[in-house]
C-alpha cells in the first residue's frame, strides 16, 4: 500500500465530516429521525399520507446544497470516471441494495455506527469490504 | 412550510454542504479512498470519523428523550437481529459504491451541481429502488 500524501486532505474531510455529524444531529434531536439518504428517497416510492412532505425537504435541501455554494463560490470538483453503463448498473445496484439492506453510507455508517447498532456495524462492514474489493477487480484486475 | 419540513430542508442542506466540504460528493476521490492497492488516499475515513464523534453525542442525547425538540415521536430504529437482506443488501450495495463511487447522498448533491453522470445514476437508483417496492409488494400479496 502507498498512502497518496498529495491527496490527502484531513482538514476538510474532518471538517466535512463534522457537518455531515452535526446534520444527523439536528435531524434526531429536533425531528426525532435517522438522516438514512437511501431511506429517505427510498420512502418517496411507498407514498404515506403525511409522510411525503418532510422527505421531499430533506432532498430538496441537499440538491439546493451546491447550487447555493455555487451562487457564493467555486463548486469544488466532481470527476465522473465511470461510464453511462457502468453508472445505470451502480445506480441500480445501489437503488436495490440499499432498500433490502435498510440503509447506506449515512443511515448504517454514521448514524448506526454512532448508536453502537449491531445490524449498522454489520451493514458497515458489509459495504465497505465489497467496495474495497469491487475496485480492486476493476482497476488491478480487468484494468491492470 | 411548517417546522418539521423546515428543519429537514436545512439538515439536508447541511449534509449536502458537509459533503461537498469533505471532498465526499466527488467520485474520483471515493474511488481512491477504496482503492488500497493504488495510490490511497485516506481521507474519506476522517468524514466517516469526523461525523461519528458528533453523531455519539448527538444519539446519547436523542436515546434519553421520549420526544424530539418538535415535539414530535422519536423514529430511532429499535432492530437488533441480523438478517439476510441487510447482510447481503449490504454486499450488494458495496459493490454499486465500488462501480461508480456514489452512494446515494453524494449522488444528490452531484445532481444538484448538474453533473449528467450524477443524472444518470439518480434516475437509475430510484428505478432500482421502485423495483425494491414491487417486488416486497407482490411478495406480500402473494403471501396474503
Amino acid at each position: 500500500m502507498t498512502i497518496d500524501w498529495a491527496s490527502f486532505t484531513p482538514w476538510s474531510a474532518l471538517a466535512g465530516g463534522m457537518l455531515i455529524g452535526l446534520a444527523a444531529a439536528l435531524f434526531v434531536l429536533v425531528n426525532g429521525r435517522i438522516a438514512g439518504i437511501s431511506g429517505v428517497v427510498g420512502g418517496l416510492l411507498r407514498p404515506q399520507p403525511g409522510d411525503l412532505s418532510w422527505r421531499v425537504a430533506f432532498v430538496a435541501g441537499m440538491i439546493a446544497a451546491p447550487l447555493l455554494w455555487a451562487a457564493v463560490a467555486t463548486l469544488p470538483g466532481i470527476i465522473i470516471e465511470a461510464s453511462v453503463p457502468m453508472l445505470v448498473v451502480a445506480g441500480l445496484l445501489v437503488g436495490v441494495s440499499t432498500r433490502y439492506a435498510a440503509g447506506c453510507t449515512s443511515g448504517h455508517g454514521v448514524c448506526g455506527i454512532s448508536r453502537l447498532s449491531p445490524r449498522s456495524l454489520v451493514a458497515t462492514v458489509s459495504f465497505m469490504a465489497t467496495g474495497f474489493i469491487t475496485v480492486y477487480i476493476v482497476r488491478h484486475v480487468i484494468g491492470g | 412550510m411548517n417546522m418539521p419540513n423546515l428543519s429537514a430542508f436545512l439538515v439536508g442542506l447541511i449534509f449536502g454542504a458537509g459533503l461537498l466540504v469533505s471532498g465526499m460528493a466527488n467520485p474520483d476521490k471515493v474511488l481512491s479512498f477504496l482503492d488500497l492497492a493504488g495510490a490511497w488516499d485516506p481521507s474519506l475515513a476522517l468524514v466517516m470519523g469526523g461525523a461519528i464523534v458528533v453523531g455519539s453525542v448527538a444519539f446519547a442525547i436523542a436515546g434519553k428523550r421520549e420526544r424530539s425538540l418538535l415535539a414530535e415521536p422519536m423514529r430511532i430504529p429499535v432492530r437488533r437481529d441480523l438478517d439476510k437482506p441487510l447482510v447481503l443488501g449490504s454486499l450488494g450495495f458495496g459493490v454499486g459504491w465500488g462501480l461508480a463511487g456514489f452512494c446515494p447522498g453524494p449522488a444528490l448533491v452531484a445532481l444538484g451541481a448538474g453533473e449528467p453522470g450524477a443524472v444518470v445514476f439518480v434516475i437509475s437508483m430510484l428505478v432500482g429502488m421502485a423495483l425494491y417496492e414491487l417486488i416486497e409488494q407482490s411478495r406480500t400479496t402473494a403471501n396474503a
